[in-house]
């Protein structure tokens, strides 16, 4: 909502300056978005008449005029506006005035002496019109201060409204609030009914009384539709952001950003038998004001007449039935609509009006007799004509009830934390014409028809709040119950996780939780993923089931920024369509940890030689961020990873995620650059932890023992590791993997795995014979399992 | 000068003279070696008598001792020049920057998070989080927002294409419902429960894209309920954190009245600093307000015994704020050259 200072301050007017004004709308909820000057700061400008103009006799496209500025005698002054012509009223600077961004001197153009300039709209910081001087009223006295005579020492107020207060969506509603929070007197405008001239009217029916309870309507005959507006109504309206169109239109814009009442005024001429307020017939189609035809759904209010849809209930009118300049008999409307007949109804069609701005937050079902009294009267000052009675249809039942309140002061006080006396309160309630009525200890508060935000104690509580002001609450340390929170130790902290990870050379990045559909596709073999409706964009259409794909984006981004060393990780939620999904049924929505490691695996130094990070780099990573918990890895296939370089990752027998190496084709596909490799794991599995438990250690001296086994080289090494410790003795403590060998010596398609066998005993010390039976009993499982032979 | 005395007087020469090791040793033979000069003088020591060959013997062991003396000093000094050439050759150039892997670090916002919620947690708020899928019920409908509501058209939301009572969240305020249920189904038969004090850092979704909106951001839900929770209390802790967030008194902070259906009275937090660049502007950061009684009422607590505040902020706004960053996007574009200024 925005206005002009100047109007709101014909109905109260605080003795204090505009900036304080704003400050004390923004501290009462009305929030000042923002403050701009009418006109641009200048002096000395006044109404000059052009009395002649002659060509300059050295320049084509200058004039020399004789100005009439109310002086002794006339001013020469050289001008080269187009429009510049004998008999035009213009604003003239004078000798000596000062204008947005220089001063008047007396000068010469061309060798003409000029005593003065005149002005263009621009050149007064008035708009950005700059096509010629800006043209005065005919009636502009000669002489006169341009800046009152325009009314430019004014200030536009842009003030954002929260849903809740419909009742300030109007000048006289802002006022009102002003008049409260300053305890100044407030000015309403006249609303003295206008007496009928004529007995011309309509029947109105109130078909849908739930809907539309009460309904004003009145004929105005032999109105002139081309009567030109007053400046002081343009003025008011350009100011509030409303551009004046005609004296019908304008009036009925006028009337609702005064008094609040959305209008509406028929062609009278256009309208057939009565008027009905009911609700849409399947299949009724209407031609809107903005030359859009809509079919109606049912469940719309609309106004009709006997024959047709004649507009859409406090949405917008019909084109048919609008006026126009050719109009001469005009219905007038103000009714009052529901909040609910036609809220979501102007999104549902893909438009709205500063008329279902208003009825959806609640328009003051009181201000329909009122407001049509207004328009009335100014339509007859302005377009003249002949006065039809008001015809009031109205459904009291259905008409919002203003119950009282209760207030427990006691309440408001424990709620807000204040010691505010309930003198006090009451006298703050009474402020905003809150009826309070007194009982025992508590308030009886009943709230006036245009506030609809008043309907249960802390409503009330919320005004004391706002009217005693928020500053004057204090914000003391707060006091709380003391109990120490949980610090479990069977599971880390994310944060301490993600410390580790940052640690081991991986950037934190943040990436869109919706991605491209065919990212979803080749990356994550999803064809049923889940849409947005209504995507911001169609690369960012589908929530993502895993993060490699912002992952790899973020990779192309820095690719694309000349930075190719990429090693990043994410956490974040991820999106998948599960029956068995929790909180919300149907969708497992569990937070990821991914990390992608792309060129080498340290930055770009001298002394250490340059390797790109590959499979068992991250897996190292992957296991450190792990450990104490061991990981196993299972050869698996992953739509976006090499099938000879990609492994599931098992944590406590579960499959927790994947890890592996970007498949070449999506390397080539997407420009990645050498395949990066990639792992994704469930932050759950990776924040468990489990309390240590502590083992004897041995006091006895240890046997290593050394072992390299040759296989297939299709063997998984730790399947091989896995059946050594389920063969081993009791005395094997540990068996480490220390040497892969492939090469001379070894058969081709064979690979020797060396491995060190450590054996300890508690009590004892191992004899000789116990340790070789040991050593051959792995051997022979070796053997036996994976037709293994000793390497000799 | 007796004879003993110019062999000393010679030794030392011939020692200082000796380059090296080897040549030491030459030296040394010549004088205590099997032919050396003091084993000659030893050597005429059976010509004398008793007496004579005492005091005789004492002043060749003790030119001995001189000579021997001399050589340790100068092998010793001959060490020292050989460690020191070596020493010199071995110098590093220290200048050079160290070797090994580098360092990672938090996404920017993650740094406001963490303290956000270090700062919280040291007046014993815990953390709870929420699904970013979100049902329309607990998004709006039990935060005091049904259908229609024009505050609904405050949000921009996303749907989910084909089905109608899911959406991704337009705020982390579902979750305070969820955390209240949680609370009574845990605590709801004590007589007195204990105080919920909890919050919610997360993603949220609008539909909204340019410099200052992001379609995907962060925000910071607080919420703490118990049998004496006021408006005053809300004002104090949002006082206290913005203070030691900004690790500064010298920051104004202004609580006035807005709206929001799940709060009541409700209000927007504005900062101003009394320094630096953003000098006396008011900049918006948080919405708070008292918890409203239809709200509780769905998270399952009575509204007269209990009563609670609320809040949601942006740590995007507050990174921002902290570390001087203009443009929203850069969050969440992942330039490194961006990201790692936060290590």
């Amino acid at each position: 909502m925005q206005f002009s200072e100047q109007w709101l301050r014909h109905f109260v007017d605080p003795k204090i300056d505009s900036e304080a004004l704003g400050q004390l709308m923004t501290m009462a909820g009305l929030e000042v978005e923002e403050m701009n000057a009418v006109g641009g700061v200048f002096t000395s400008v006044v109404v000059g008449k052009i009395l002649s103009t002659e060509k300059h006799p050295d320049a084509d496209r200058l004039k020399v005029c004789q100005v009439d500025a109310g002086q002794d005698a006339p001013l020469q002054i050289v001008c080269g506006a187009p429009n510049a012509e004998a008999g035009m009223k213009v604003p003239c600077a004078v000798v000596g005035a000062s204008l947005p961004g220089f001063e008047i001197k007396q000068a010469k153009l061309r060798g003409v002496a000029s005593h003065g300039m005149l002005c263009s709209a621009r050149e007064l910081g008035i708009s950005d019109e700059h096509g010629g001087l800006y043209a005065l009223p005919d009636d502009a006295p000669v002489g006169a201060d341009v800046r009152q005579l325009l009314g430019l020492d004014d200030t536009v107020y842009v003030i954002k409204l929260t849903p809740n207060r419909a009742d300030c969506l109007s000048l006289v509603g802002v006022a009102r609030e002003v008049a409260a929070l300053t305890d100044m007197p407030l000015t309403v405008p006249p609303s003295a009914p206008v007496e009928p001239t004529i007995d011309d009217r309509r029947v109105i029916a109130l078909d849908a009384p739930e809907s539309c309870p009460r309904f004003c309507g009145r004929i105005l005959q032999g109105v002139d539709a081309r009567a030109s507006t007053p400046e002081w109504m343009v003025r008011r309206l350009e100011r509030s952001g409303i551009r004046a169109i005609s004296a019908l239109v304008d009036i009925t814009n006028y009337v609702m950003l005064e008094l609040g009442q959305p209008l509406h005024a028929y062609d009278n001429d256009h309208l057939e038998g009565a008027i009905h307020a009911r609700m849409a017939q399947p299949g009724e189609k209407l031609l809107l004001l903005n030359e859009q035809v809509i079919e109606l759904a049912a469940g719309t209010l609309v106004i009709a007449d006997d024959a047709r849809v004649l507009g859409m209930a406090g949405i917008m009118g019909g084109e048919e039935s609008g006026i126009s300049l050719d109009t001469r008999n005009v219905f007038l409307e103000a009714a009052y609509f529901t909040p609910d007949a036609v809220a979501g109804r102007a999104r549902e069609y893909g438009f709205g009006s500063d008329a279902s701005h208003r009825f959806e937050r609640g328009v003051d079902f009181a201000l329909s007799p009122v407001a049509i009294e207004r328009a009335t009267a100014l339509i007859l000052e302005i377009c003249g004509g002949q006065v039809g009675p008001v015809v009031q249809a109205e459904s009291l039942a259905h008409l919002p009830a203003r119950r009282p309140v209760t207030l427990r002061p006691a309440r408001a006080r424990k709620v807000l934390g204040i010691d505010l006396s309930d003198d006090d309160m009451a006298s703050l309630l009474s402020r905003v014409h809150l009826d309070v009525v007194r009982e025992s200890e508590n308030f009886r508060v009943t709230p006036p028809s245009y506030r609809f935000d008043i309907e249960i104690e802390v409503d009330l509580v919320e005004e004391l709040a706002r009217l005693h002001g928020y500053d004057n609450i204090p914000a003391p340390a707060p006091q709380g119950h003391l109990a120490m929170l949980d610090r479990p130790e069977s599971r880390r902290d994310l944060w301490q996780v993600k410390r580790m990870v940052a640690d081991r050379d991986y950037q934190e990045v943040v990436t869109y939780s919706f991605i491209e559909e065919a990212w979803e596709r080749d990356l994550c073999g999803n064809t049923q993923p889940i849409r947005l409706a209504n995507p911001i964009a169609s690369q960012m259409n589908v929530m993502r089931s895993s993060l490699l794909p912002g992952l790899l984006g973020v990779l192309l981004t820095n690719r694309k920024r000349q930075n190719p060393r990429v090693r990043v990780f994410e956490t974040g939620r991820c999106f998948r369509v599960d029956d068995a999904g929790t909180p919300v049924a149907g969708y497992d929505q569990s937070v990821r940890l991914g990390l992608l490691a792309a060129a080498g695996t340290a930055p770009e130094q001298w002394g250490v030689a340059h390797r790109n990070a590959d499979f068992y780099d991250l897996k190292g990573d992957l296991e450190a961020l792990f450990a104490p918990q061991t990981l196993s890895f299972e050869a698996a296939e992953h739509p976006a990873l090499h099938p000879g370089r990609s492994a599931k990752v098992l944590a406590a027998g579960k499959v927790v995620g994947y890890i592996g190496e970007i498949h070449p084709k999506w390397a080539q596909k997407y420009e990645l650059g050498n395949a990066p490799v990639v792992c994704e794991v469930d932050v759950d599995a990776l924040l468990q932890a489990s309390l240590p438990v502590y083992t004897a250690i041995s006091r006895l001296p240890a046997v290593v023992r050394d072992m390299a086994l040759v296989v297939a080289s299709t063997v998984p090494a730790m399947a091989l590791m896995a059946a050594l410790k389920q063969a081993a003795p009791a005395i094997v403590r540990d068996i480490q993997l220390f040497d892969v060998y492939q090469g001379k010596g070894v058969d081709p398609d064979k690979k020797s795995l060396a491995f060190r066998v450590l054996m300890q005993d508690t009590q004892r010390t191992l004899e000789d014979a116990e340790v070789d039976a040991a050593v051959s009993a792995l051997v022979q499982c070796a053997q036996a399992q994976f037709n293994a032979a000793l390497r000799g | 000068m007796n004879e003993l005395d110019t062999l000393v007087t010679q030794a030392r020469t011939d020692f200082e003279n000796a380059a090296d090791a080897t040549q030491l040793d030459v030296a040394k033979s010549r004088y205590l070696g099997k032919g050396g000069a003091i084993t000659q003088q030893m050597k005429t020591l059976g010509q004398l008598g008793p007496d004579e060959r005492r005091a005789a013997g004492a002043r060749i062991n003790a030119a001995k001792d001189q000579i021997e003396t001399a050589l340790e000093a100068r092998r010793e000094a001959i060490r020292d020049a050989a460690l020191a050439i070596q020493l010199s050759a071995e110098a590093l150039d220290v200048t050079l920057p160290g070797r090994g892997m580098g360092k990672g670090g938090l996404h920017p916002v993650s740094r406001t998070l963490e303290r956000i919620e270090a700062l919280f947690r040291s007046i014993g708020f815990e953390v709870a989080d929420g699904p970013e899928i979100e049902t329309d019920f607990l998004n709006f409908t039990a935060l005091n927002t049904p259908e229609n509501h024009p505050a609904r058209s405050m949000h921009d939301t996303f749907y989910l294409e084909g089905v109608d009572d899911v959406l991704l969240r337009t705020h982390t305020s579902p979750v305070q419902v969820r955390t209240m249920r949680e609370h009574v189904a845990q605590y709801g038969d004590r007589e007195h429960m204990p105080e919920i004090r909890v919050i919610i850092p997360g993603r949220v979704y609008r539909v909204d894209s340019d410099a200052t909106h992001s379609p995907m951001f962060h925000q910071v839900e607080g919420l703490w309920v118990g049998e004496d929770i006021s408006f005053a209390d809300l004002k104090g802790v949002i006082a206290d954190f913005l203070r030691k967030f900004f690790e500064t008194d010298d920051l104004q902070v202004r609580f006035r009245p807005s709206f929001f259906p799940f709060t009541e009275p409700s209000a927007e937090i504005d900062v101003a600093f009394m320094h630096g660049e953003m000098k006396g502007r008011w900049l918006e950061i948080a919405g708070c307000g008292m918890v409203h009684p239809n709200v509780l009422r769905h998270g399952g607590i009575d509204p007269e015994r209990y009563t609670g505040f609320a809040f949601g902020m942006g740590p995007d706004r507050l990174t921002m704020l902290r570390y001087g960053i203009n443009d929203l996007r850069l969050f969440f574009e992942g330039d490194l050259r961006f990201l790692g200024q936060f290590r």
